[in-house]
């Protein structure tokens, strides 16, 4: 595949693309980058604009869009030490940064150092990966109602972890066989990507609504297969693979977290090197095309983004719903933009998972649920009554 | 237009001759139909991890019980008859959902009736202890009947708003999502407590005709056949419906009352269906699609071709998945999602729907 991202910062290679790309990036940019600078000067003043654009979504709203961002920041840091301090053992706020720096008790150095913080930051990524990717599916199929827990992904997402954890299962005794999770959940996300994306693809243009249709059928399908799998399986490989498919954030380590941070790290700049072409998007092909952007490539590199995220997100929590629906859109309606806020959807994201989270281990306390089953119940009917609005107000298609 | 879903004859089907009488042709059609059941019928008795040759399986017609005999007997003809009995069902509620919703896209697994009764069963299963399908079909009906009423709201919601042109199928397929989302991490949470349920949850879930009490055929046919006479009952009312509510309401059509009607033969056909064998999506789905380029819109004879057509897709599925993994199988419910996710795609691939079906 041939996609060039000379936008990338440090990309090396700006030769072979001077037109496309940066037309794209100049278009309704006021600084006005020379396309001919060099190649380290240019990849510099970018990523001093991408901090420039970013704080600018929606142009007008700049301080407001800001503000947002600091207060979900904060709400989502909050989220992460309340995780941390609240459980059947409580530790105050006070006692955890001893336990961090290692001057607390065994006890609760324990308890966060091994237990609860790996468990939060894996919340706090995963929360944001699922904001991020829900942001950028619902950005270029334009449609509020696509996520990748809905429209085929997170199920192929679950087919292949499952598969990897039965079958891993069988091969590797034990808790080894986890480690090819991931790549089963990555590699069953990025199958039903290319099929959804290939069966929607028709007269040279796909659009958001035949993706939505084409994923719900490939979701029908891969639904099926999962249930298969878990019916084949022995009963203890089988409710371990149950355990995962509910989503839950119970027992994660600080592998998850890696996991999910290292490939927050690779995604990220990419997503932020194509911020311009993510908002062109949003105001239709007809109109980014007119504005120099290369739209159906732009759409396959973000939606490439942003299956990879769902699919990190779920090979490390399992599929949780509904964060991925909710989160941009909540975003939106904080900024009062028109357009999805790429940065602040992701930790709108990591707020509500982490609040998801900290829900599901106090309402049946000692009980805990999976924290998909609380983002279920919150999600499915934010859901309908998004659906129900929209079409009152005769949008969202 | 209230029918879009109604397609063109395909290429290799003449339209209708004028010198010809279209009942004729419909009689025939359902003929042809009836025909592939029987073989059907025959391929799920005598094909299996033993295949069993005819003269056998007619010795336990007989009454004997030696053998083969005795397989066919006690598995085999249990297996058909709820095969043929859980596809008619859902078959005519596929066909009737279609017609409800004015979708396309209405098929009770994916607008979340299945799960609505998946979440009841898990619950009777695992919060009452209970162990015999035929006691968690009542569990079924209520579920079925309780996500059917949450879609029909929504769609009906839609619906309300003039403007906007009613449900499209994006809508009400996302509505469906929604719903089975919301009820399946409800029904994980349930399995999850407890090993013991999930075990026996997760052989239901899977859909499949294999395993099932050889008497829960009997035992469902009656809220079958009571739905089968009530949508005879309010076929006439339903073709008005077709024309649009309005024009159905001038010509003397209840049509509140029509539609409830309808959503209870739906409910009543759906939960029979998830109850004796399981979600099983997509054959609602693909049926009333396949059998409606040949009989049209009519209901009186698009109905009775759903219900045949969705008994021989079942059994067929059900046999073809024995086949598949012999001397094993492939649950029918997987089958028949292998087989009609290809085709809803296909559907929409052809711009079969449009953004909005009105």
């Amino acid at each position: 595949m041939s996609l060039r991202l000379p936008e990338q910062p440090g990309s090396t290679r700006p030769t072979g693309t001077p037109v496309t790309a940066p037309t794209g990036e100049r278009a309704g940019t006021p600084t006005g980058t020379p396309a001919t600078a060099p190649t380290g000067e240019r990849a510099v003043r970018q990523r001093g604009r991408i901090g420039w654009e970013v704080a600018g979504l929606g142009g007008i709203a700049r301080p407001r869009v800001l503000g947002v961002l600091a207060v979900v920041l904060v709400l989502a840091a909050a989220g992460l030490v309340a995780s941390v301090s609240i459980g059947e053992f409580p530790i105050p706020a006070g006692d955890v940064v001893r336990a961090l720096t290692g001057t607390g008790g065994a006890d609760a150095t324990l308890i966060v150092r091994e237990l609860r913080l790996p468990r939060a930051l894996t919340g706090l990524l995963v929360g944001f990966a699922f904001g991020l990717a829900g942001a950028l599916m619902q950005a270029v199929t334009r449609n509020p109602l696509a996520s990748p827990d809905l429209i085929g992904i997170s199920a192929g997402a679950s087919t292949g972890g499952v598969a990897a954890i039965l079958i891993g299962g069988v091969t590797a005794a034990g808790a080894g066989s986890y480690a090819s999770v991931p790549l089963g959940a990555l590699v069953g996300a990025l199958v039903a990507a290319g099929v959804i994306y290939a069966m929607a693809f028709r007269d040279g243009a796909i659009t958001g609504f035949r993706f939505v249709l084409v994923g719900i059928g490939v979701q029908g399908a891969l639904t099926a297969l999962t249930s298969w799998l878990l019916a084949r399986a022995d009963i203890n490989e089988a409710s371990r693979a149950m355990v995962w498919l509910t989503g839950s954030l119970n027992g994660r380590g600080f592998e998850h977290a890696w996991w999910a941070g290292l490939a927050l790290l690779v995604t990220l700049p990419v997503v932020l090197a194509l911020i311009r072409p993510y908002q062109l998007l949003q105001y239709g092909d007809d109109t980014a095309r007119a504005l120099g952007l290369p739209v159906d490539r732009a759409r396959v590199v973000l939606l490439l983004a942003s299956v990879v995220l769902a699919a990190v997100a779920t090979a490390a929590a399992g599929p949780i719903g509904f964060v991925a629906l909710a989160a941009p859109q909540i975003a939106r309606r904080l900024t009062g933009t028109a357009n999805l806020p790429l940065l602040t959807s992701g930790c709108v994201g990591a707020a509500l998972m982490l609040g998801a989270d900290l829900a599901a281990r106090l309402l049946l306390a000692p009980i805990e649920l999976p924290v998909g089953v609380v983002t279920g119940a919150v999600g499915a009917p934010y859901l309908m009554w998004l659906l129900t609005r929209a079409n009152r107000v005769g949008r969202a298609g | 237009m209230p029918l879009t879903i109604s397609e063109p004859a395909p290429p290799g089907q003449a339209p209708p001759e004028p010198t010809r009488s279209t009942a004729a042709r419909h009689t025939g059609i359902v003929l042809v139909l009836f025909a592939a059941v029987v073989l059907a019928c025959l391929a799920s008795v005598l094909i299996g991890a033993k295949n069993v040759p005819p003269g056998e399986a007619l010795r336990a017609l007989t009454g004997d019980r030696s053998g083969d005999a005795l397989l066919v007997a006690e598995l085999r003809f249990p297996r058909t008859l709820l095969g043929l009995l859980v596809g008619i069902a859902l078959g005519v509620a596929g066909t009737l959902a279609q017609e409800l919703t004015r979708n396309p896209l209405g098929d009770p697994g994916l607008l979340g009736v299945s799960a609505g009764a998946a979440l009841s069963v898990a619950a009777s299963i695992g919060v009452f202890g209970l162990t015999s399908p035929y006691q968690y079909v009542w569990f079924a009906f209520i579920g079925a009947a309780l996500a059917g009423a949450l879609v029909y709201a929504i769609g009906g919601a839609a619906r309300a708003s003039a403007h906007s042109g009613g449900a499209s199928p994006v809508k009400l397929a996302l509505a469906g999502a929604a719903v089975t989302a919301l009820l399946m991490s409800l029904t994980h949470a349930l399995v999850l407590l407890d090993v013991r349920t999930f075990d026996q949850y997760r052989f239901w879930a899977v859909g499949s005709l294999a395993g099932r009490d050889g008497a829960l055929a009997g035992q469902l046919a009656p809220f079958v056949l009571a739905a089968l006479v009530l949508t005879a009952v309010i076929v006439p009312r339903m073709n008005a419906l077709a024309l649009g509510d309005e024009l159905a309401g001038s010509l003397g059509v209840r049509v509140g009352v029509t539609r409830l009607l309808g959503a209870v033969a739906v409910v009543l056909l759906t939960g029979a269906a998830v109850a004796a064998a399981g979600p099983v999506t997509f054959v609602g789905l693909v049926v009333p699609h396949l059998v409606r380029p040949f009989t049209g819109p009519d209901l009186r004879w698009l109905l009775p071709g759903a219900g045949l057509a969705g008994a021989a897709l079942l059994l067929g599925a059900d046999t073809l998945g024995r086949l598949l993994d012999h001397p094993g199988e492939v649950q029918a419910g997987v089958v028949t999602a292998m087989i009609g996710a290809p085709f809803l795609i296909m559907l929409v691939k052809r711009g079969r729907f449009r953004e909005q079906t009105r």
